[in-house]
């Protein structure tokens, strides 16, 4: 990228002047916030509404948050939700029919004019939706409201300067430093020059907000703090995926006896599939209004986990749980870089968290490639 | 915003049912017109589109007419599902949603000076008509042309009216055959890879088109690779569950292709691979 980041400071208590600017602007500020005993993603107001304090424990199918001595903002790793909540809405009208005895019109909704600032899009996550975009508005065929509300948003990323407990993003070459794709952003430190962030921009509108902030130019000592903040998550992180030969020997792999070993432990419930950053998968469904004189097309997420997702008359293509489980990964890893250019993991490691019984992606790539 | 860029693919139009036929049966025709706007619709031979019932859902179904016709925007279906049968109640007149055409094509181009195989079947005959339409509008193209049809039972043939007029003309080789035969039936009884051996056209100078069930589909390359055909002289069509139509809903994936924009019609030596792995 052409654009030089020129960083400066910022002191953490001046945070809020990013929201407020944002939202002078009509931007939808979205960012973590503790609900349930997670940190999601949620509209969010002030910077009382950040996780401020809490961090997470990870592993194969635990979650827990607790809250510390710490004072950093951003000092827990990702929860369960991924921003493709606000770029792909889990469930969007895509059409009305009005009928009018044999007839009907189709009212298409209005582009919903959304301007989302995500704030605090950490590296596998900015990853996820460039791979979302590939998908859904590079081809041939785009979603418009998703392409609309990419193009509007404004992406404020933060450096991991802790890796969670299933992170896998630097074996992936998706983080822990955010590169690109972002339009500011914050690494957040606390030493002995205080709690602050550095901030650096890579775009035009990510310039023109952080002109607003009252920041300071950055001294060599801060940036350094920084950078080493970042480069201790990456040691940190316990788990790798292997990208050798990754494609080549999983299709290799495709009748491999180990899927059905996988099975056995699987649900088939979906659970990563509704957390993965980059799963795309959706499923239309059809409601009639009382009277019958309106119908609509909702779409949804869906999952390749279940029976019906491959049903056609006769029967499900895909039958047996291992079959499933196998085209989740497959799809993943392999199938992915065919079809889009890209593996369709970024290492965020949700899969691993989130699942019931704590199957690990990486350690099944591992095995299936033998 | 005015660019088409801010038009949803996924967006219906309405179109009124012109006709509607009863091919057998379980299984109807329908041809359709735009409401508004161009009258005519282009599609190439193969390709499928997705049709919306009020309220009830939306299919990918192939188109079955005339391409080198306008308005012979015809599909052919069998009622298998909710949406089929609801369409199945439907009368001239009535409205349904269409968008496409989507997916890949028939290699009638390809064909050109070599003979044409169609092997087909049940509903299979469908997709393939349109290319039996657009090759005997340009016979002086084509070299030999046979059509091998199989249906289940006699009174499962589709297209009566089409086949009379195709088995009388000299520069068409059709042969049909049904699984049971009954009432009056003398013709071939039996799968339709049995017609392949016996069939005149030159293997190494052909095109295969190939539409029907999976199990018929295997049978048949392997029928096909006997007689000496090579694998990239082979189409067939395939079929999967399909939400969208465009790539974005992953529903048809087969292996790294999904069906409804690297197919329906695939090229088999770009297929061997995936067609024989089970549940893909």
């Amino acid at each position: 990228m052409g654009a030089t980041p020129t960083a400066a400071v910022l002191d953490a208590g001046n945070l809020q002047q990013l929201l407020d600017i944002l939202q002078k602007q009509n931007y939808q500020t979205v960012g973590p916030t503790v609900r349930d005993n997670a940190v999601v993603y949620e509209h969010i107001q002030s910077v009382e509404d950040l996780p401020r304090g809490w961090t997470d424990e990870q592993t194969n199918g635990r979650y827990r948050l607790t809250h510390g001595k710490g004072k950093k903002f951003f000092g827990y790793v990702h929860g369960p939700n991924s921003w493709k909540k606000f770029l792909y809405p889990p469930a969007r009208q895509l059409y009305a029919a009005d009928r009018m005895k044999h007839r009907f019109d189709v009212v298409a909704p209005e582009p919903s004019g959304i301007k989302p600032a995500l704030i605090g899009v950490r590296a596998c996550e900015l990853a996820a939706i460039m791979v979302q975009d590939r998908v859904l508005m590079d081809g041939e065929y785009i979603d418009p409201e998703y392409k609309a509300r990419r193009q509007n948003a404004v992406i404020v990323a933060v450096n991991c300067t802790r890796a969670g407990g299933t992170c896998f993003c630097a074996s992936m070459n998706t983080g822990p430093r955010v590169q690109e794709g972002y339009d500011i952003l914050l690494t957040e430190v606390v030493d002995s020059h205080g709690h602050y962030f550095t901030v650096e921009t890579a775009s035009e509108k990510g310039r023109a907000i952080a002109a607003q902030l009252a920041t300071s130019p950055a001294s060599e000592e801060q940036l350094a703090a920084a950078r080493q903040a970042v480069d201790k998550a990456a040691r940190q992180m316990g788990r790798t995926l292997d990208l050798t030969d990754l494609k080549d020997s999983l299709y290799r792999g495709f009748d491999s006896i180990h899927w059905e070993k996988v099975a056995g432990r699987c649900l088939t419930c979906g659970n990563c599939t509704m957390v993965c950053p980059t799963c795309f998968c959706v499923n239309v469904e059809d409601t009639t209004a009382l009277t019958g004189e309106q119908a609509f097309r909702i779409r949804r997420w869906d999952s390749c986990f279940t029976v019906d997702f491959s049903y056609i008359h006769g029967g499900s293509i895909r039958a047996t749980d291992y079959s499933r489980y196998r085209q989740w990964l497959l799809h993943k890893l392999a199938y992915w870089q065919d079809q889009f250019g890209v593996v369709g993991c970024v290492g965020c490691g949700r899969c691993i968290t989130w699942c019931p019984v704590g199957i690990d992606i990486t350690e099944e790539a591992r095995a299936v490639k033998g | 915003m005015l660019d088409g860029s801010s038009v949803d693919p996924m967006v219906v139009r309405p179109f009124i049912i012109r006709r509607f036929v009863k091919e057998s049966h379980d299984t109807f025709s329908f041809g359709l017109e735009p409401m508004v706007g161009d009258r005519d619709f282009r599609f190439a031979p193969g390709q499928f589109n997705m049709l919306y019932v009020y309220g009830v859902g939306e299919v990918p179904i192939s188109i079955s007419g005339d391409p080198t016709k306008p308005l012979s925007l015809v599909h052919t279906t069998r009622e298998v599902g909710t949406v089929t049968r609801a369409m199945r109640i439907l009368k001239v007149g009535d409205t349904i949603g269409v968008r496409g055409p989507y997916g890949t094509s028939w290699p009638v181009e390809e064909a050109r000076g070599r003979d044409v195989v169609l092997i087909t079947g049940g509903i299979g005959l469908a997709p393939l008509r349109p290319v039996i339409y657009y090759i005997l509008a340009h016979r002086e193209r084509y070299g030999r042309i046979v059509l091998l049809y199989g249906s289940r039972t006699p009174e499962d043939i589709l297209f009566r009216k089409d086949l009379e007029r195709w088995r009388a003309r000299f520069d068409v080789e059709t042969h049909l055959t049904v699984d049971r035969a009954s009432g009056s039936w003398r013709g071939n009884v039996g799968v339709v890879t049995q017609l392949i051996r016996r069939s005149p056209f030159d293997p190494l100078n052909c095109v295969a088109m190939v539409c029907g069930p999976e199990i018929m589909m295997r049978f048949t390359v392997s029928e096909l690779e006997k007689r000496g055909v090579p694998y990239d002289r082979m189409y067939l069509s395939m079929e999967r569950n399909m939400k969208c139509g465009i790539g974005l809903c992953g529903h048809c994936q087969l292996g790294p292709s999904f069906v409804c924009k690297d197919g329906p019609v695939y090229r088999y030596d770009q297929l061997s691979d995936i067609f024989i792995k089970r549940e893909m």
